[in-house]
């Protein structure tokens, strides 16, 4: 039973007030990101045991390991390294000449808000009514059916992180799913994964409200501003109320309480921002209303300011080298990676993009070999780092996936060959444990209702 | 020394230095060498005099007082050809009022032709040549019959000096983008080109009695008929965008109509009719790295090309985008990850556009004779972790800096070096 009451459940449902704490219920913008309505209904798909045996291992949390197994078992990974015996009715899968990674990790993805075949009807990234919509939430626009999804499945991803455009200010929340066939988005939900806000700086913002503002940039920072102020007072009334029960209930708002969420550190944000003088901007937004900025995504400029994202343990999203599409991207650079890891900055390689998000790997690769090709000398298990376990630590979910290690998700890729050239493929994907993509197995290559009687699916497409 | 006659004395050497690199004797030796028109040649020497290749093999002499450059452990190709792209002609897409060259006179721009809105000094010319591209179809876009296309070499300062051959292409478009010059329709479209193209036939007979007004009014002006006669004597090819099955379907009856040279542009769903399109001898600029399900292709799949190539079908491989221009070998190196053989990939971004666009006998292939157009690779130039490492155009060993690498110095250690 919720310790939480929302409070248009508070008249209703006597027996849920009745489980709660007088005085210790949390704000309603802590309870919806603890425990939401709209809960995630995922459940872990039963598959075999699995030992892949003498391949090359990219774990993401140590050095790159030769001749070694990785199990899988109940949606775990149970060991990895060498001489692992394969229990009693375990699959065997022969890794020779093959190499295996953990399950690639998107931190700005808009499949299923942006789907395929891409006509008016699926768009539904873009809230741009207003300039401010911390309201809406990108789970309630995913279509579960997006054609895109197997193909990101059969790029090895894993999970990724929907978020809402760019057209706004704060576009809303975020939802973080795990790529698998599902009939509902509520079955894709990543159980325990924090909610994110969509926010954006720049070109974008100003352009889309152009009539009726803000249409500068010192016109989005006020808009930031006001937007946080008001999710403050928001937030004082509610503990107020929250301590005391004394009285009606405040009325819920959810615009505010999203924002309240992020004030108190339970939702994570994310934040398009190309410019490095508008990233310094967000970090002292961030600081005057006390809440941190978890990425910057896009950030073709944080090379710029790669000192600053260091010292304030801010991730950088990033293309590899896309550039010069608009003014505030055209200082984009090839070395902006490796130059950020120089730094210490935390290097995530993201797509925002359905066809990008099926290369993430060739995408890390470019980036990291532009750094070897400069000087800047960036390690596989640095740039492996990139699309795993650092977009997992973006999007809170590092404590479960993004590596490959004892205990953790059995969240695994395994590649044809060097998952860092560009003539390797993802072979089978693991998601936690269920092979959800076999690449010699027609019977493990999903596809959406969309493709049935219009293409062909799955593999090859 | 004053500043004034330092200054004299760079003028005055400036022409005949500038001379001097053209006249240059330079000898590419030691290296894997993929002529494409030939085997590969282990060892081999490219000797370039003048700006054309005067020698390839494995037993060339260089002459004494020849440039060396040793590719030792390197590659060696021709310079990448990229079939479809607006290098020079458009910049920022967000900022396409100041940096994007297009006609927007309604549907019907043939007599408009890009070559004169190239920037030699465009950004985006360094940033794809750095990646080995040397020569470049510079496309128009954005209508029915948008206007003429320019082959152009990625260097010079003057597009007089860049430019290979113009018009290189008749652009055309039929795919959905241009069913609003058909009132909604594709099927519109296509009546309202078949009209134009049988105009510019009548015009081209009847100019005298055009002069004197004794005739219809024409399906577009005259200066639209009159570039579009090179294509209908099949001199100049019709580059035509097509997606779907039945608009390249199109395509290939409007061709045979009218007795067209066709190309086919995009060609997602090119795969589903691979036998006609390689009876009718129609190349195919594919984009390798497409396939994403669209009402305008929702069979696009990622071995289109194989597909294709297998069927015989001439394949060039092309790139979206004119600022990820510099990523065509990587959608090179995708055909080839999704079965082209590693070959014909290459000669898809090399010999066959220079065939597929009437200049074979120059471009794209290392044989004495042909323009200098060499590329020096640290490894398998289709490869993400093999790099150029010396681009030639025309004989000139050109500098590997662009924009990028100044921004890039720049910044290599904070605070910046302003």
């Amino acid at each position: 039973m919720p310790r939480w009451v929302l409070p248009f459940l508070a008249a209703a449902s006597t027996s849920c007030a009745a489980g709660a704490a007088p005085g210790a219920a949390p704000t309603p913008a802590a309870a919806s990101a603890a425990s939401t309505p709209y809960p995630s209904t995922y459940r872990r798909h039963r598959d075999s045991t699995f030992l892949i045996r003498n391949a090359t291992v990219l774990t993401a949390a140590g050095p790159e390991l030769t001749g070694a197994s990785v199990l899988l078992r109940d949606g775990r990974i149970v060991a990895v390294g060498r001489d692992i015996a394969a229990p009693a009715g375990a699959r065997v899968i022969d890794g020779t000449g093959r190499f295996v990674t953990p399950g690639l990790i998107d931190t700005h993805s808009h499949i299923g808000v942006y789907a395929a075949p891409g006509t008016a009807a699926e768009a539904d990234g873009n809230e741009a009514t207003a300039p401010v919509t911390a309201e809406v939430w990108a789970e309630h626009s995913i279509w579960p059916q997006d054609p895109q999804i197997p193909l990101a499945i059969a790029g090895g991803i894993t999970t990724i992180q929907v978020l809402p455009g760019s057209a706004n200010l704060i576009g809303g929340r975020s939802a973080t799913v795990r790529l698998i066939p599902a009939r509902t988005v509520q079955e894709m939900k990543f159980p325990g994964a924090p909610y994110g806000l969509k926010m954006a700086c720049g070109e974008n913002p100003k352009r889309v409200y152009a009539m009726r503002g803000p249409s500068t940039r010192m016109g989005n920072m006020a808009g930031y501003r006001a937007a946080f102020i008001a999710a403050e007072q928001y937030r004082r009334v509610w503990d107020k109320w929250n301590a005391t029960h004394h009285g009606d209930p405040p009325a819920r708002d959810l615009r505010s309480e999203t924002l309240a969420g992020v004030l108190a550190g339970r939702i994570l944000v994310h934040n398009h921002c190309y410019r490095a003088d508008e990233m310094a901007q967000m970090m002292d937004l961030a600081r005057e209303f006390g809440f941190k900025i978890r990425s910057f995504h896009h950030a073709v400029e944080a090379y710029k300011i790669a000192d600053l994202l260091a010292s304030n343990g801010v991730a950088a999203s990033i293309w590899h080298d896309w550039w010069g599409f608009k003014m505030e991207s055209l200082d984009g650079i090839p070395e902006n990676a490796a130059l950020l890891q120089q730094a210490g900055a935390r290097v995530i390689i993201h797509s925002d993009d359905a066809n990008g998000i099926q290369r993430l790997n060739q995408e890390a690769a470019k980036a990291m070999y532009a750094g070897t090709r400069a000087g800047l000398a960036v390690s596989r298990e640095q740039a492996i780092r990139w699309i795993t376990l650092n977009p997992a630590w973006a999007i809170g979910i590092d404590s479960t996936t993004g590596s490959l290690e004892q205990g953790k998700s059995a969240d695994v890729v395994v590649w044809s060959g060097d998952p860092f050239s560009v003539y390797s493929k993802a072979d089978m994907v693991f998601n936690d444990g269920w092979l959800v993509f076999d690449r010699h197995d027609p019977a493990r290559q999903p596809s959406t209702d969309f493709n049935v009687g219009i293409a062909a699916p799955g593999v090859g497409r | 020394m004053s500043r004034s006659i330092r200054t004299a004395l760079l003028l005055a050497l400036m022409t005949p230095v500038a001379r001097a690199a053209a006249a240059q004797t330079i000898a590419i030796t030691g290296g894997t060498v993929y002529p494409i028109s030939g085997p590969r040649i282990d060892g081999g020497t490219v000797l370039i005099r003048d700006g054309i290749i005067a020698a390839v093999g494995r037993d060339v002499l260089v002459p004494t007082g020849a440039t060396r450059i040793d590719a030792t452990g390197r590659v060696v190709t021709p310079g990448f050809f990229a079939a479809a792209s607006e290098l020079g002609a458009a910049l920022i897409g967000g900022a396409a009022a100041e940096t994007r060259e297009v006609q927007h006179d309604g549907d019907v721009n043939a007599a408009f032709n890009v070559g004169e809105g190239i920037d030699p000094a465009a950004v985006s010319i360094p940033v794809a040549r750095l990646e080995g591209i040397t020569t470049a179809v510079v496309t128009a876009a954005g209508s029915l019959l948008p206007g003429q296309a320019v082959l152009i070499d990625l260097d010079g300062d003057r597009v007089e000096s860049m430019l290979v051959r113009s018009p290189v292409a008749m652009m055309a478009d039929v795919s959905q983008g241009s069913k609003g010059a058909g009132g909604g329709s594709r099927a519109g479209a296509l009546q309202r080109l078949r009209q134009i193209l049988r105009d510019a036939l009548e015009y081209a007979e009847r100019r005298a009695d055009f002069r004197k007004a004794q005739m219809q009014p024409l399906a577009a002006p005259a200066a639209d008929l009159d570039a579009l006669l090179p294509v209908l004597r099949g001199e100049l090819p019709l580059y035509v965008t097509a997606n779907r099955r039945s608009d390249i379907e199109s395509a290939l009856r409007l061709a045979r109509e009218f007795k067209l040279r066709l190309i086919v542009r995009g060609g997602a769903e090119a795969w589903q009719v691979a036998p006609a399109l390689a009876a009718a001898k129609v190349p195919v600029a594919i984009e390798p790295m497409t396939d994403i399900p669209s009402f305008d292709a929702p069979g696009a799949r990622l071995d289109n090309g194989t597909i294709l190539h297998d069927a015989g079908v001439m394949v060039l491989i092309t790139h979206r985008g004119e600022d990820q221009m510099r990523d065509l070998r990587q959608s090179a190196g995708n055909a080839v990850r999704n079965g082209m053989s590693w070959d014909a990939a290459l000669r898809a971004v090399t010999l066959d556009p220079a065939r597929a666009f009437g200049v074979a006998d120059r471009y794209g292939a290392l044989e004495a004779g042909r323009v200098a157009n060499v590329v020096v690779w640290s490894g398998d130039p289709l490869e993400l972790s093999s790099g150029a490492e010396r681009v030639l155009i025309r004989g000139r060993d050109l500098p590997m800096t662009s924009r990028q690498t100044q921004l890039r110095e720049r910044y290599r250690t904070l605070p910046p070096r302003y």
